[in-house]
This record gives structure tokens, C-alpha cells and sequence, in this order.
């Protein structure tokens, strides 16, 4: 049996993804041992082309060239998976979603018109239907790894979706937000990072998304609480994984009230 | 007879670019160094957020070199506050940096560039005619992560920065450990400025300015003055009167050039050549024991600058891992008031510039970032400019390599070229 073909595609994002797949020191070359590496420009020159039956995409859509390639990639891949908070949630870029994207455009650029870009960064599943998400900005390269060696094994990916406060119980890290009064938006975040900020002494700021089980309307009061200077609560929620649906719908909430 | 060398997507680079030459009657006419990198706006969304927020928001707009954003934003707006950081925090950041340099310059020089040398597609091809080599660089590649790790808590997008110095002191047994591992890559570096000397470069040198940050003390790369090598030398606060970007109509790009409307040279070979002296001993011996001799006018042997700065780098860490005995507060408060500042170190590609204005009530005013890939552009352009004349009329392949290679031997972050805009011009 031929080895299963591997694509990864970039869209808008800062490459740390693809780069945590070149972080597999240990692993790497037994991943590339099992697999067939068919597209990945950032790695090779090599160019085979579709179908695939392993498409990764990093990045979000933000451009209308990006929201046609999209398709393409989905039509020639088996599996489709959205790796990182760009893929799944926009990424930082959505911040755009939020206001307009031309008076950003107007500020960064003399020339605006000379760009290409839509109003808002989407993930990929707001365009093609995706086989699995991996959240994280970065991703955890483990989860990665996870979903690839289970895909060769033909099993479900096991990847956890608890919230970062679990971790740092289990990982006997003392609760910042309790301890310190540092607002923390771990109660709420998905798992993946290990509790990273909480155990380098801050707080949570959300960058592997929301948890399915996430309860911001319990959250938001507290973290509210505890603000650092007005309006902590809205950036903690708005940036990396912003316009993942419930931290958009928390924040949204927030501005409401504060509009009455 | 029209023969053109169409590259739809540079392959090994960071970022997603094309390069379109195009000749007519054995001329070359026209020549684009496409950017098809989105631009996403960071300069506009920093505004309104909080001063604190920087080094995690601008770390994004590179996943290679993420450290390089946080300590150009750290202390651009620790000038705009006037927080002064201790020496304790100084050397941390050093030691952060010399972990995103081992990390970057061992995937370009293994991953990125060799393979152009070997006549390879890829690090994979390479694993097959060398495999020692390949181990070499993954081994050195994973020890710069680790040390990422151990200060930043992970190596992409490093959590433990801050405005005023870290969240918390790294524990001195993880740094302590990665001593022996360090000393094992202090020699795998200078066997990897061997290696560098044994490969076969393509002839083709330039007259170039350099520019790179400079200190007295050390080999400069968190912080120090701008020097360019005609001699023009700046502090910080001048860089932008020094250094100008403007949006040529007619361009794909802004375009960085000096005052003096020169196109400039930033990155690794800059640095070697204006701060040779500045090496530690080791670093200058390994250059020494190849016969270097400066100035370096070969963009292609960026590589052996590379491999020299690794030696470097990892003779520094050594010393500040051994050194690490972190007293006192891992940050300096900061107090609020209105203010600006500017912030300049070496990303791996070259100097990283930033400067904010700042309100007393601490959210973003103003954000200008410049980063070293656009920096380079018109210099990348210039040279294709003087490189495809001469390749042209090789076979088409051979052609389009040494083009592509070239670009590849900068090194440049498409990604982090926030001011790159797509456009697309027929001069027909």
C-alpha cells in the first residue's frame, strides 16, 4: 500500500504553525518516513500535485484569492484539518472583524488601494466544511502529531477539550486569579498549552480558543472583578481568538451593557 | 525570442512570495519579486490596546522570530515609559535571543539553504546523502527550542516577556540543565562553519551599504546604535531620519532606502561585516580557521555568517546559562504617563524597528513597525536585477534556481513583512 500524501497550506498567519510541524526534532523524520510529504513550500521545493489525502491549512481567509483557494484545497484533499486559531477561530487578524478594516488599511498603508483584502479573517470552516480543528496559537505540535499518527492508525484523534483550569489543578499550579487577583481567561480556554501563562505567574489570554464548556456569562462578572485598567475583560477575550464564537458573544454581551 | 523564469511560489521561505522574470530578445525587461503574503494590519489594531499586550500581540506577526518583536516592542515602550530594566533582565533577554538564533539559523542553513547547495528540494534529500548532518541540525534546532522552552515556556510565541522584563524568573535547574547540551552545540556550530566552507557557492558579489545595530562590548544584537558601513551611524531615536520608507507608485512594496535614496544590506552578513571585532574569540577563531576574509560581498554566503553567529550565540549562552543566579524582581513597575519610544534589535534576518506613542492611561497611540524583510526588498530587487542578466541564458531550470536561491539566501519572513502589498504591474 502507497504511503498516504500530506499537503500543508498557508493562508494569512505568521507561519508558527507550519513551524511547529519542523519543531518535531524527535519525530520528524519517522513522520516523513510514514507519510508522503506532497506539498509543503515552507519545508520543500518538491511539488506533487492533488489530490491529497492529508491537507492541512494554517491560516485564516482574508483576502477574496484566499476564499476561492479554499475551495480548490477542499476538493482535492480526503481530510481536511484547520490547524491553529487562525484556521479555526481568524486568528489575531480578525481584530479587523471588529471595526474597519479599511481605516486599518488607511492607518498601516499610504496607498490602500493597492490592496486586496476582504472586511473580515474567517476560518476555514466558515468556508468548507473541515474534518477536524486543532486549536492553538500556536498549536500544540503533540496535538498534531496525535491526529496524524491517528489518521495512519485509523482511529478518532484523542484530543482533550477540557479548560486550562484543569490543568493547573492537575498540574498543582496555585490559581493566579485566586492567589493574586490576576484576571485569567483559563476557566474558559481550551486545553493545549499545559497552563502555560498561569505557571509563568499571569493569566490565561485565551489563545487556544474557547472550551466547549466554556461559561463566560459565570466568568465575565469575575474577571470584571478584577480589571486592571477598564476594559481588561475585552481585550483579554478579544485577541488571538476573538471572533471565536463565544468569546465574540461574551464581549458583545459586555459592550451592550456598557452601552446602556 | 521572449524567455521568461516564472517562480508562481518561492518554495522555503517563510511566507508565500513569486518571482516573475521576464526577457525580451535575450534582455531582461522586467523583473517582480511578487508578495502575496495578506497584509493583516497590525499597526492599525495595536492602536487602543494596552501597552501590556505588545510583546504577546506583535510576537504573532512571526511565528520564526517571534522573540525579535518582543524585545524591539519591550523596549521600544519602555523608553516611551521610562522604565529602566535591571541587568539581571538584560542577560535574560540576551540568553532568550541567542535561543530564537539557534532555533532560526539552524533551520535556514540546514533546511532552507543547504538543500540550493546540495542539489536537493528539500532537508529530506539531504537526510538521504548525509544523514549525520541532518541529525546534527535537528539536534541543534531542538536545543535552541528547549532553551525557548525553559525562558519562554514554549518556543513559539514565548509567554514569559513583558514591558519592564519577565513575568517570572525561568527556574535556574531548567536553565542549569541545558549546560551540557549548549557546550555540545557551541561545537556543533563551529563543525557546521566546516560544513559551510566546504559548499560551493555561486559567484556573484555586490557592492552593498550594510546596516546593522553596533556596540562597543559586544557582538550587537538586543540592542546598540545603527551603523551603516559607509560610516553613517545613529543612535535609536534617529533611525527614522537615517532610514526612510516610502510607497513608490509603481511598486509592490514600501520601500526601505537610506536618506541618501541607497537600497541597504541587513541581516547576517551586515552584522559580520560591521562587528567582526565584536565576536567573542571562539567565533572569530572559527571564522579564522576557514580562511574568511572580510568584507563578505556574497549575499549566497549568508550561510557561513550563519554559522559564524551560531558559534556566537552559543558561546554567549554558555556564559549566561552558567552566570543565571536571578536576584531580586523580575520586572521594573511601570508608571503611566504619556510618552514615545523607540526600540531596535536583530532579528535573526535583520534589524527590527518599532516605536509607540504611548497615553497616561496606557493604551497604544501609535505603532510603527518596520521589519527587516522589507528592509531587504529593494535590495533582493537590485540584486535580481544585476543576477538575471547573467543567468539568463542558462538552461531554464539552472536559471530559476539561482534566482530563487537567492532570495532564499536572505532569508526573508514574507510573514513578517507586514508593509508588503500585493500588486500586480505589466510594463509592457
Amino acid at each position: 500500500m502507497s504511503k498516504p500524501t500530506l499537503a500543508v497550506h498557508k493562508f494569512s498567519s505568521c507561519d508558527g504553525c507550519q513551524l511547529s510541524i519542523l519543531n518535531l526534532e524527535d519525530e520528524l523524520l519517522e513522520l516523513v518516513g510514514a507519510v508522503e510529504v506532497a506539498y509543503f513550500l515552507e519545508a520543500t521545493s518538491q511539488i506533487q500535485p492533488g489530490p491529497y489525502d492529508i491537507a492541512m491549512v494554517e491560516g485564516s481567509v482574508t483576502t477574496p484569492h484566499e476564499a476561492e483557494r479554499i475551495h480548490k484545497i477542499r476538493a482535492e484533499s480526503k481530510i481536511l484539518i484547520a490547524i491553529g486559531t487562525c484556521a479555526t477561530a481568524g486568528g489575531i487578524q480578525s481584530l479587523r472583524n471588529f471595526t474597519q478594516a479599511d481605516e486599518l488599511a488607511d492607518f498601516t498603508y499610504d496607498h490602500p488601494e493597492y490592496l486586496d483584502y476582504l472586511p473580515t479573517s474567517t476560518a476555514i470552516s466558515e468556508h468548507v466544511p473541515v474534518d477536524l480543528e486543532i486549536w492553538g496559537c500556536p498549536l500544540n505540535k503533540y496535538q498534531l502529531l496525535e491526529a496524524v499518527v491517528a489518521l495512519l492508525q485509523g482511529r478518532r484523534p484523542n484530543l482533550p477539550t477540557h479548560s486550562v483550569c484543569l490543568d493547573c489543578k492537575r498540574q498543582g499550579v496555585v490559581c493566579v486569579m485566586v492567589a493574586e487577583g490576576i484576571p485569567c481567561a483559563g476557566p474558559a480556554t481550551r486545553t493545549g498549552c499545559g497552563a502555560l501563562c498561569p505557571s509563568n505567574g499571569r493569566g490565561c489570554y485565551g489563545c487556544f480558543g474557547p472550551a466547549p464548556s466554556a461559561d463566560l456569562d459565570t466568568l465575565v462578572p469575575r474577571l470584571q472583578a478584577l480589571e486592571r485598567y477598564p476594559g481588561e475583560t475585552v481585550h483579554l477575550l478579544r485577541n488571538f481568538a476573538g471572533y471565536a464564537p463565544k468569546f465574540r458573544q461574551a464581549v458583545d454581551s459586555i459592550l451592550e451593557e456598557g452601552a446602556k | 525570442m521572449t524567455k521568461d523564469i516564472r517562480i508562481p511560489a518561492l518554495a522555503r521561505v517563510e511566507g508565500e512570495g513569486a518571482l516573475y522574470i521576464r526577457t525580451k530578445d535575450g534582455v531582461v525587461d522586467d523583473i517582480e519579486l511578487k508578495i502575496y503574503e495578506p497584509p493583516r494590519f497590525f499597526e492599525g489594531f495595536l492602536l487602543g490596546r494596552y501597552y501590556q499586550e505588545v510583546p504577546d500581540i506583535t510576537a504573532r506577526i512571526c511565528g520564526i522570530c517571534p522573540v525579535a518583536y518582543q524585545m524591539s516592542g519591550a523596549q521600544a515602550l519602555e523608553r516611551a515609559y521610562g522604565v529602566s530594566i535591571s541587568p539581571e533582565v538584560r542577560a535574560l533577554r540576551r540568553l532568550l535571543y541567542c535561543a530564537e538564533y539557534i532555533e532560526s539559523h539552524s533551520l535556514h542553513i540546514y533546511m532552507l539553504q543547504a538543500p540550493d547547495l546540495l542539489g536537493q528540494e528539500s532537508v529530506l534529500g539531504i537526510a538521504e546523502i548525509a544523514p549525520e548532518a541532518v541529525k546534527k541540525a535537528l539536534r541543534l534546532k531542538k536545543i535552541g527550542n528547549e532553551l525557548l522552552r525553559a525562558i519562554g515556556g514554549r518556543s513559539v510565541h514565548p509567554v514569559n516577556t513583558k514591558v519592564g522584563g519577565f513575568y517570572r524568573w525561568p527556574d535556574v535547574e531548567n536553565i542549569k540543565g541545558l549546560l551540557d547540551d549548549m557546550k555540545w552545540a557551541l561545537q556543533a556550530s563551529i563543525e557546521t562553519v566546516q560544513f559551510g566552507a566546504t559548499l560551493d557557492y555561486p559567484d556573484f558579489e555586490m557592492d552593498y551599504e550594510f546596516v546593522a545595530i553596533t556596540r562597543p562590548d559586544e557582538y550587537a544584537i538586543y540592542d546598540g546604535d545603527v551603523l551603516s558601513s559607509t560610516g553613517r551611524r545613529v543612535s535609536v531615536e534617529e533611525f527614522e531620519t537615517a532610514y526612510l520608507e516610502s510607497h513608490v507608485p509603481q511598486s509592490t512594496a514600501l520601500h526601505s532606502h537610506t536618506v541618501d535614496g541607497n537600497p541597504y544590506f541587513v541581516g547576517p552578513l551586515a552584522r559580520l561585516n560591521l562587528n567582526f571585532d565584536q565576536l567573542r574569540p571562539v567565533a572569530k577563531k572559527a571564522a579564522q580557521d576557514i580562511g574568511l576574509e572580510l568584507p563578505l560581498k556574497n549575499p549566497y554566503k549568508s550561510l557561513i555568517a550563519r554559522a559564524i553567529e551560531l558559534v556566537e550565540v552559543c558561546d554567549v549562552a554558555i556564559d549566561l546559562i552558567e552566570a543565571y543566579d536571578p536576584q531580586g524582581p523580575a520586572y521594573a513597575e511601570v508608571e503611566l504617563a504619556e510618552g514615545e519610544g523607540w526600540g531596535i534589535s536583530e532579528a535573526p534576518r535583520g534589524m527590527l524597528y518599532h516605536r509607540y506613542r504611548v497615553g497616561a492611561d496606557g493604551l497604544i497611540r501609535f505603532a510603527k513597525i518596520t521589519p527587516p524583510t522589507a528592509q531587504n526588498y529593494p535590495r533582493m530587487e537590485a540584486d535580481l536585477w544585476e543576477l538575471a542578466p547573467q543567468v539568463i541564458s542558462r538552461p531554464h531550470a539552472e536559471a530559476s534556481l539561482a534566482c530563487e536561491h537567492l532570495i532564499r539566501s536572505y532569508d526573508p519572513c514574507i510573514s513578517c513583512s507586514t508593509h508588503f502589498l500585493k500588486l500586480e504591474i505589466r510594463r509592457d
